[in-house]
């Protein structure tokens, strides 16, 4: 039974003191500026087109599905106030995090995993440079600035997807879409609509880092790090969610 | 810094190292004085490697003390081992060069990162050239590691070794996997590598020929070749001593001539030619 118990137990622990120390080197120096804007152009730039098409289709898919409801009450002039609702609170942030975790979670855990086979991690620490300085806390503050801000952006398309099933098939005019989207949205969406991809920007990184870092065993390993930080990645940004969510709604 | 001729650079006292159960290292014990040159052989797992990493604080061990130095380096915070490192240049087993940097970069990598040096940007790239001239590499500055073969990969890793001047060199496995020709032309760029800048070689190896060579050979600066030793009057004894490795254990440490005379039969196949 503590045998079963003992792999993961560590791996956690392991993760714990990685990200302790990821967070508290943030504002140490040595600072590698150059490798936090690789980092951003990477995880932020390569990330727009799938954020942008999830974005937006996620909007639009939801405008088809809420037209059908809405009719039943005659609601359906109320199609921007949901649609601005779900996306900024939930779908925004959760699906645009998903995808940069599948992207990038993986992408991390398989380059640092890599590195760490054939001995570039240790020839890093043997040449003066802490992994977690030179690769870690780039990853880390490179995601928590770009995944917010891809959050906006996939809102604001979704918005335009719900648009577009608004105006093409519901016959609403533009101003009254847009404002009652406008409208239905107040100060704590915003805000728990930007915590969250902030607090997924952690996962992303660090579990992907951890994964990296901790593999072993040649190729295989590496493969085998990439699929679990992705898996882990996706899980515990669900888990994450309930608990950040549960904390704006009081019932 | 003790600064005397006969102070241990590198000293082992009881260090014992395990992975989850199995115990790699096993109460090691062993020095090596400056300016000595030592032959760690051992079978592949015998944990040559992990004996080298731990030199320099890559692995922490159970119980033991390591000392580089004279320093203690067990006790040392991380960020304090970087210190130590600048002064330990170390010849990974595969190279371990970053793939995804050109060779000029990974030549100056421990120029530019290591804290101690504070090597002036402009005087970067003379010293690079002058390490990659020095293992006849000078025209591969722009080129990536996947575009070289093997032995030039592993020539690079050398010169990113020397590029700071260290006065203890680890060489892990230098000729691993290369064919007999290109191993001779490693082997004696260790051997210029050691005698040009008088610096304490440790050198991890399977093939005792590898050790016999370093044992054997001298670089005469004036000829800039190699030359038997105590040819040219160079004093003749040995500072070349031989340490064996088996499952984690050190089962022998000795000069050539003791090594050759002991009749343990894994000893005895290693000496074997």
């Amino acid at each position: 039974m503590f045998e079963l118990l003992k792999s993961p137990v560590e791996s956690v622990q392991e993760f714990i003191y990685l990200s302790g120390r990821a967070v508290r080197n943030v504002f140490r120096r040595p600072h590698y500026g150059d490798d936090v804007v690789l980092q951003m152009e990477v995880i932020g730039f390569g990330s727009l087109p799938i954020v942008v098409l999830t974005g937006f289709f996620s909007g639009a898919v939801m405008g088809l599905q809420l037209s059908k409801a809405l009719a039943q009450y005659g609601a359906v002039g109320k199609i921007g106030e949901l649609v601005a609702i779900t996306l900024v609170r939930e779908l925004g942030p959760v699906l645009t995090s998903l995808m940069v975790a599948g992207r990038n979670s993986s992408g991390i855990a398989s380059e640092l995993g890599s590195m760490k086979v054939t001995e570039q991690i240790d020839a890093m620490r043997a040449l003066g440079t802490d992994p977690i300085q030179k690769l870690v806390k780039p990853r880390l503050i490179a995601t928590c600035v770009v995944l917010p801000l891809l959050t906006i952006i996939a809102d604001f398309l979704g918005l335009v997807g719900g648009f577009v099933i608004a105006y093409t098939m519901l016959n609403l005019t533009p101003s009254h879409y847009w404002n009652s989207a406008w409208q239905a949205i107040d100060f704590s969406d915003l805000f728990q609509g930007l915590i969250k991809p902030f607090s997924f920007a952690f996962v992303v990184a660090l579990v992907g880092c951890h994964y990296g870092l901790r593999t072993t065993g040649g190729t295989q390993g590496v493969g085998l790090s990439t699929t679990r930080a992705m898996v882990v990645a996706s899980v515990w940004i669900f888990v994450l969610d309930f608990f950040i969510t549960r904390l704006f709604v009081r019932a | 810094m003790p600064s005397d001729n006969n102070a241990a650079v590198l000293r082992f006292d009881q260090v014992s190292l395990a992975f989850e159960e199995t115990p790699v290292l096993d109460r090691v014990s062993f020095s090596i004085r400056r300016g000595e040159t030592r032959v760690l052989l051992g079978s592949a797992g015998s944990g040559k490697t992990v004996l080298l990493k731990t030199a320099l604080g890559l692995l922490r061990p159970n119980s033991g003390t390591v000392e580089v130095f004279g320093q203690d380096i067990t006790r040392l915070r991380e960020s304090e081992l970087y210190d130590i490192r600048a002064r330990v240049g170390i010849l990974f087993q595969e190279g371990g060069l970053f793939d995804s940097l050109t060779i000029e970069e990974n030549v100056s990598y421990p120029l530019l990162n290591q804290k101690l040096l504070r090597v002036p940007r402009e005087q970067v790239l003379s010293r690079v050239e002058q390490a990659l001239e020095f293992v006849e590499l000078e025209h591969t500055l722009d080129k990536f590691p996947s575009e070289l073969s093997g032995g030039m990969r592993r020539r690079v890793g050398i010169a990113r070794a020397l590029v700071t001047d260290p006065p203890l060199l680890l060489y892990d496995s230098p000729t691993a996997g290369l064919d007999p020709i290109t191993a001779c032309t490693i082997i004696s760029l260790i051997i210029k590598g050691r005698d040009v800048r008088k610096a304490t070689t440790v050198m991890a190896t399977h093939r005792y020929q590898d050790g016999t060579w370093l044992d054997e050979f001298r670089y005469n600066p004036k000829s800039g070749r190699l030359e038997p030793a105590g040819g040219d009057g160079s004093p003749g004894d040995s500072k070349t001593k031989f340490m064996v490795m088996q499952s984690g254990r050190l089962m022998f440490e000795g000069s050539r001539v003791e090594l050759e005379d002991c009749r343990d039969p894994y000893i005895a196949k290693f000496v074997k030619r």
